[in-house]
């Protein structure tokens, strides 16, 4: 079993037709995900690699049954884009676009309060990957393995480096969630944490933070109470100085809040395993396994 | 007319070109580190387009301005340094002057200096300017601040009594002394809020409603501007009852800037570090820090992930710098020149995790570099992911001398050896 997405999804792409719409679209069909369509405004009766295109979200909704996308959109338009989709009744929508203004994420996340049935993962994150069944996302499929460990990363590469170290283990994953880098996200630990607990497969959970914010704590907190499972976790950041922010909009240790040394604390105080060393997450996830 | 101006960007930014866009999302350009800093003098002009009202005054580079703007507000005048750190008064930047005579005095004095204050860092820098405004009356003074709640994904309107003092103090000792307000996104600051803020305040008579009025003002300032933070501090009350805003602070969402043009154009170069705007140019995220192993990586994260193992094997990151999704030989190259021009670099450790990037164009990327660039420190390459073998093959055929990294640990390691 697996959270968000499975070989049932039908995904849905948007901007499919640019530069990088097109290309992971392309890795996306050759990995074997189920891209039902794609919009491009402007672009709608066209196809692309065989994929029917249309102008607006709804009308691929109605015409493909679409129930999850994954968005391409230029961060401008981007917080855009996200309310469309769950306007048009899109199940999980993965927004890949980097740098949308904050402001933007304040409104798209007020609209998504009247919205329920939508989940929004990212933005600024690499999607979602249930390995061998559906890959919606930018993430390089070819490192995953299908297996029982669950990932939830604020980073991209980092958790490539996760994955890496797993699957060179065969220790498979269940379900892969960037949840992105920005201050505002859809979808955050807690989140992510409360869909593995509802599914009976993951049997251990990686957990990738990194400096800024509070939601790696938050998350440790009902890890504590709510869930037995082994969790293996990391912060990326302890040698960030303080007021710099480290490339993601949210790796900022500000007012002396949301240092990597107090997310450790935090996590190890909950009973989340915590590695000092991002070398050792995978050998981390063996041993707590074969306990 | 402030909304007009709001109206207008937003027009701009719809007619910008998707194709264009896209660069500007998956090009080069895609991580800036930094939210954008004005001068305080910007920023007051910001504010006083949206009608929040500041002193009255203006900027000089010389003396002689300081004098002609000094006479026009009658002599007694308040002279600050305008650079972006803060802790400006301490360090001697902030000088009141009774006379216009002293006004240029006092102005000789701070152009030029190089000012030392907690957020500068030992060397200081340079004053270019300094704001003449004119001297109030103050009775109390109070510190409004606003930005994002991440929690709460909704700004934060944040008030003190305790005005003209570090607010993280207060925050840290006396919590209770922060007012706090939560706007709705949709509604945005509702004038009960303002006026509930402007109570608890403890304004009284007229400065209620001036109070208040000022809070709505503010907050349409940071709203339309795309602010990260807008702080008045000191916000304060005149002898006479009227609110002004002493100082004040902005930093601008630098995602949000494509839709002002206008306040983008107010970015002051001299402020920041040469080699983080050169390696902005080149779309590159750089900081310095203050080691000696210059590291090179793809994405934020696995890059603040390789300076911590660095650290764990017993070694000082020289930087953070994160070559983003779409490393090409181009970008490596450019990465070198920027690690090589920091003296205190003394080994340079490459790590990529190719996923979309594949490894064997980061190696090219890095035999072109040791073949046009003088690289003469060590270089421990760890490349991982895509195309990892056909890379690995390429530096070993090179015959340059690289030494490669098993891993993320074994390459830390070695970047840590080699310095030995």
């Amino acid at each position: 079993m697996s959270v968000l997405v499975d070989k049932n999804t039908r995904v849905f792409v948007q901007a499919i037709t640019g530069t990088e719409g097109s290309f992971h679209t392309k890795q996306m069909l050759e990995y074997g995900t189920q891209v039902v369509g794609g919009c491009t405004p402007g672009k709608g009766g066209q196809t692309f690699e065989g994929v029917p295109v249309f102008d607006t979200v709804a009308a691929g909704v109605a015409e493909t049954g679409a129930d999850a996308s994954l968005i391409f959109v230029p961060p401008p338009f981007a917080a855009d884009a996200i309310m469309e989709a769950a306007d048009a009744g899109i199940g999980v929508v993965a927004c890949v676009s980097e740098g949308i203004p904050v402001a933007d994420m304040v409104r798209a996340r007020e609209f998504l309060r009247s919205h329920p049935g939508t989940r929004l993962i990212g933005p600024n994150c690499p999607g979602v990957i249930t390995p061998g069944e559906c890959k919606m996302g930018i993430m390089p499929g070819f490192i995953h393995q299908q297996g029982t460990v669950g990932v939830i990363s604020r980073s991209g590469t980092l958790t490539y480096e996760a994955v890496g170290q797993l699957s060179e283990r065969g220790l498979g994953q269940s379900t892969c969630i960037g949840i992105g880098g920005d201050p505002i996200i859809g979808t955050d630990f807690l989140d992510a944490f409360q869909l593995f607990a509802a599914d009976g497969d993951t049997e251990a959970v990686v957990m990738i933070g990194e400096i800024g914010g509070s939601a790696e704590e938050n998350a440790a907190a009902w890890v504590k109470d709510h869930f037995d499972r082994p969790v293996v976790g990391f912060i990326a950041g302890r040698t960030a100085p303080p007021g710099r922010r480290m490339g993601h909009a949210g790796a900022i240790v500000s007012g002396g809040k949301g240092t990597a040394d107090d997310k450790m604390a935090a996590m190890e105080a909950a009973g989340i395993l915590v590695c000092e060393s991002p070398a050792d997450i995978g050998a981390t996830v063996a041993e707590a396994l074969a306990r | 007319m402030t909304r007009r101006r709001g109206r207008r960007n937003w027009a701009e930014a719809d007619r910008l070109l998707p194709e264009r866009l896209v660069r500007t999302l998956f090009g080069p350009l895609t991580n800036r580190a930094k939210c954008m800093k004005i001068h305080e003098f910007q920023a007051k002009q910001v504010l006083r387009d949206y009608g929040v009202t500041v002193p009255d005054g203006g900027v000089a580079r010389t003396p002689d301005e300081a004098e002609t703007i000094a006479s026009g507000l009658g002599g007694k005048v308040v002279v600050k340094a305008q650079i972006h750190a803060g802790g400006r008064g301490k360090g001697g930047g902030v000088k009141l002057a009774t006379s216009s005579e002293e006004a240029r005095q006092l102005a000789d004095d701070i152009l030029g200096m190089q000012l030392v204050t907690h957020q500068t860092g030992p060397a200081g820098q340079a004053v270019k300017q300094v704001l003449v405004e004119k001297a109030s009356d103050i009775a109390r003074e109070l510190y409004l601040g606003i930005t994002l709640d991440r929690a709460r994904g909704c700004d934060v309107i944040m008030a003190s009594q305790e005005g003209g003092v570090e607010i993280e103090q207060v925050a840290a000792t006396n919590p209770e002394a922060i007012l706090r307000e939560h706007v709705h996104p949709g509604l945005g600051l509702r004038p009960f809020q303002a006026t509930r803020l402007a109570f608890g305040l403890g304004l009284e008579g007229k400065a209620v409603r001036e109070g208040a009025k000022m809070l709505l003002a503010l907050y349409e300032a940071y709203q339309g501007s795309d602010c990260s933070l807008a702080e008045i501090n000191p916000l304060v009350i005149t002898g006479d009852g009227q609110v002004l805003a002493l100082d004040a602070k902005i930093n601008l969402d630098d995602n949000a800037l494509f839709r002002h043009k206008d306040l983008a154009a107010l970015r002051d170069l001299d402020e920041e570090a040469a080699l983080e705007v050169e390696a902005s140019e080149h779309g590159l995220n750089y900081i310095k820090l203050d080691g000696n192993i210059g590291c090179m990586v793809n994405g934020a994260g696995l890059a603040m992930a390789t300076m911590d193992i660095i650290k764990l094997a017993g070694g000082e990151p020289a930087n953070f710098l994160d070559v983003g999704g779409g490393a090409s030989a181009e970008t490596v190259e450019n990465g070198f020149r920027i690690l090589l021009s920091d003296p205190n670099v003394k080994a340079i450790l490459i790590n990529i995790f190719g996923g979309i990037v594949r490894c064997d164009r980061v190696a090219e990327g890095v035999i072109q570099a040791r073949k046009n660039i003088e690289v003469n420190v060590p270089v421990v390459v760890r490349l991982a992911g895509t195309n990892a073998d056909v890379a690995a093959e390429m530096l070993q055929n090179s015959e340059m001398d690289f030494t490669v990294g098993e891993g993320l640990k074994d390459a830390a390691q070695k970047a840590v050896e080699v310095l030995r």
